[in-house]
């Protein structure tokens, strides 16, 4: 992009499309199509509830969702490199655990355990990476297996049950919030977190590693044929996964509490999240605020459920259906994009340049 | 023509895969009131099937009935009734014991395992019992019937000890232990035969069920809300509870909803938050006190007044509620029984007699009686029992305080 001559970046800003038929051409992918889904969920809610509409309910169910949206966004590193994060779950409960095991009620311990429990969770994700890349075992395998071995140790500590919470400083993170705030009363650290790990996230992917990632998910073999190092790209995606997955542990510690349970099932409704969110299984398309989002719509749904009073035997069905129903319409549009049918039939062409002549080289270097 | 017949077929089909499709997602969002009333009905349903009106009865009148034996020892308390004649049994010796467990995959469970180990330590040192060989199933139907079937044919048991994992499923298992003609006891969960020489267990899920549900009714008014959290579906101790609960509560107005929380504190974070957002809740209702901390805390981040609340007795809901001073109740499932069937084990080799149903007292924490069992049970982990019933075994209080799990 960057070698890009002057006159040719002009030209690109010329011919692209005006910003209000690019939102809708992003709105009719599945990665945008969930912003208008949660949106519509949103407003089914508050029809159903009025009061949930307030500021202050919305931004402390912003805040409850935030370690959710925060594993789907671990997952979606993943998930964009063509891999899976099984272990993600786990993860979360072996956190939880040593937070609850390590701190007790000692404030002292705080800060070192907060740092043990990064470099344990960069760890695993290591451990997943270069076990799934250079080993070459299918990564479904390597991180079930992380997963079962992550449960046993925490099975073999606490022999499946509860030890305590740790110190309050600690579940602070998780529980407290700036308060005092007009219109929210309470700004949930879990929102601060979140928007602080999304903008970073937004970010990475606009820098040279984050385009790469979706190059190596689209094409392993042509992604490393341009030079990319794509054992070290999908290790560092797996890091980055094993990271969210501490952090949402943190965040749960704080909201929830020590349990053996805590975290159980996460990996699937990571999954789900960022499918909901668009994100292609597989690897190589989608949005990582997307992922978020889809995190936001699933808890959004289950809350609607909830409020429209569905049977508790018959919910988990209900979800089952609505997420497959989701994704695989989220699939028919990527597959129709694929088969170029909806952008020949929909959008305005606007070519970027003249085509090269016959023969030329482009951009005539 | 065939080809037309084929494409209508098809139509017709993909017709009615959409009309059930659409049938199935629509009612919930589209008509919230009428499925609401729906959720009531479609829950008292499955509480119908394990409500047994006998049971409920027998049990209410238990509560108030007087045991016999020592109270001090509640553990070797039970009612009266059919007695089984053990003196084919009476032998000289240490004997050896085989326990066919079904988990320790609970608090609860872990901590009764303790108790027992420690009462094991007795007895092999009165020379009353000279091993006792254990199985876990970890919580598995399948591993346990292999455990009893191992026992039988080369554990070289004196006697068998079993908590059995399922009712139904673990019947036969029992069965041919019993036909080995070697004692046999029973405890915690019921199987559907009686040849066991005694079963151990408190008085039941609908006594449970009374207490809190009529402490609720006492500490509520008519048309307040109660949230009930509930641990999981289909096991029997845990069904007997709501659905006497549940008919308490709709004979009295209280307007109940139940949840499965799986026992995992976000999931019943996430519950109470959602019903405070759509309304008032005055009372939680739980069938075991597992999470209750978690349920309490949702009142505190929501900024709402406490709920009346019942628990268990562990140790995490008894100090959540006397730092809080909620109104509450602590019903107890008797944890000292897991002490009682090494007991039996004694009784039966000496040739004395037991219950045929050894039924144990379960009576609840009020409030009046929190202070001394917090006091009894300082130092010990959250996930801790008050009513274990250990106090005078060896190692007490250190060995329950740091969870050493044999």
């Amino acid at each position: 992009m960057s070698t890009l001559a002057p006159d040719r970046k002009a030209e690109l800003r010329r011919d692209r499309s005006p910003r209000k038929d690019r939102l809708l051409r992003g709105m009719r992918t599945p990665g945008g199509a969930v912003f208008l889904l949660l949106l519509v969920l949103l407003a089914a809610v508050i029809f159903v509830n009025p009061s949930f509409g307030e500021p202050g309910s919305l931004i402390r169910f912003i805040g409850r969702t935030a370690p959710i949206a925060i594993a789907a966004i671990g997952q979606y590193f993943v998930i964009v490199s063509g891999e899976f994060d099984l272990s993600m779950g786990s993860v979360v409960t072996a956190q939880v655990i040593i937070a609850g095991n390590l701190i007790g009620q000692d404030d002292a311990k705080v800060l070192p355990v907060l740092l043990l429990m990064l470099v344990f969770g960069a760890l695993i994700g290591l451990i997943n990476g270069l076990v799934t890349t250079l080993l070459k075992i299918p990564s479904f395998i390597v991180t079930l297996g992380m997963m079962l071995a992550l449960l046993g140790l925490v099975l073999y500590w606490t022999g499946g049950a509860a030890t305590g919470n740790p110190a309050d400083s600690f579940r602070q993170i998780g529980r407290g919030g700036i308060e005092n705030i007009p219109v929210l009363e309470i700004l949930p650290y879990p929102v601060l977190i979140l928007l602080a790990i999304a903008a970073g996230a937004f970010w990475l992917m606009r820098r040279p590693y984050g385009r790469t990632l979706v190059a190596v998910g689209d094409n392993a073999r042509a992604a490393a044929l341009t030079g990319a190092r794509v054992w070290w790209i999908r290790t560092r995606a797996f890091i980055l996964s094993s990271l969210a997955a501490t952090v949402a542990g943190i965040i749960l510690v704080g909201y929830a509490g020590v349990h053996p349970s805590v975290g159980r099932g996460y990996e699937f409704t990571a999954i789900t999240a960022v499918v909901l969110g668009g994100v292609v299984l597989g690897g190589g398309r989608g949005w990582v605020l997307s992922a978020a989002a889809g995190a936001f719509a699933l808890e959004m749904l289950f809350a609607l459920l909830n409020f429209a009073g569905v049977a508790s035997t018959w919910r988990d069905t209900v979800q089952g259906i609505i997420i497959v129903a989701a994704v695989a319409a989220g699939a028919r549009t990527w597959e129709r994009r694929r088969r170029g049918a909806s952008s020949a039939t929909h959008d305005k062409q606007t070519p970027i340049a003249q085509p090269p002549a016959v023969g030329a080289n482009e951009g005539g270097k | 023509m065939r080809r037309s017949i084929q494409s209508k077929v098809t139509v017709v089909a993909a017709a009615a895969l959409l009309a059930l499709t659409a049938c199935t997602t629509d009612p919930s969002i589209e008509n919230p009131p009428a499925a609401e009333t729906e959720g009531g009905e479609a829950a008292t349903t499955p509480a119908e099937e394990w409500f047994d009106q006998e049971a409920f009865d027998e049990q209410s009148e238990q509560r108030s009935a007087s045991f016999i034996g020592d109270p001090e020892q509640p553990w070797l308390q039970y009612l009266e009734g059919e007695m089984t004649d053990t003196s084919e049994f009476a032998s000289e010796g240490a004997k050896k014991v085989c326990f066919a467990n079904a988990s320790i995959s609970n608090p609860w469970r872990q901590t009764g395992w303790i108790t027992m180990n420690q009462q094991l330590e007795v007895l092999q040192e009165q020379g009353v019992i000279s091993q006792m060989e254990t199985r876990d199933a970890q919580d598995d139907d399948n591993t346990q019937i292999a455990d009893i079937d191992y026992f039988i044919a080369e554990g070289d048991c004196d006697a068998f000890i079993i908590s059995p994992n399922s009712t139904a499923a673990m019947t036969p298992a029992v069965e041919r232990a019993c036909e080995t003609g070697k004692p046999v006891i029973v405890f915690d969960r019921g199987v559907d035969t009686d040849c066991a020489t005694t079963f151990i267990h408190p008085i039941g899920g609908f006594a449970w069920g009374i207490d809190t549900a009529e402490f609720l009714v006492d500490n509520l008014e008519e048309g307040d809300k109660v949230v009930a959290l509930r641990i999981l579906p289909g096991v029997d101790v845990l069904e007997q509870r709501w659905a006497a609960a549940e008919k308490i509560f709709q004979e009295n107005g209280i307007e109940a909803t139940d949840y499965f929380t799986g026992a995992d504190p976000t999931e019943i974070k996430k519950i109470i938050s959602d019903e405070l957002a759509t309304g008032d809740v005055q009372g939680v209702w739980m069938d075991a006190g597992d999470g209750a901390v978690a349920a309490i805390e949702a009142f505190e981040d929501a900024g709402k007044d406490y709920p009346v609340m019942t628990g268990e007795d562990e140790m995490s809901f008894l100090r959540k509620w006397e730092e809080t001073g909620l109104t509450g109740l602590a019903p107890v499932y008797s944890n000292f029984q897991w002490r009682t069937p090494l007991l039996a084990v004694e009784r039966i080799f000496a040739g004395e007699e037991v219950p045929k149903e050894w039924v144990l007292p379960q009576t609840p924490i009020p409030e009046e009686e929190r202070a001394d069992f917090l006091a009894s049970n300082e130092g010990m982990p959250d996930g801790h029992y008050a009513k274990f019933g250990g106090t005078d075994l060896p190692g007490y209080p250190e060995v329950w305080q740091e969870r050493q799990i044999p």
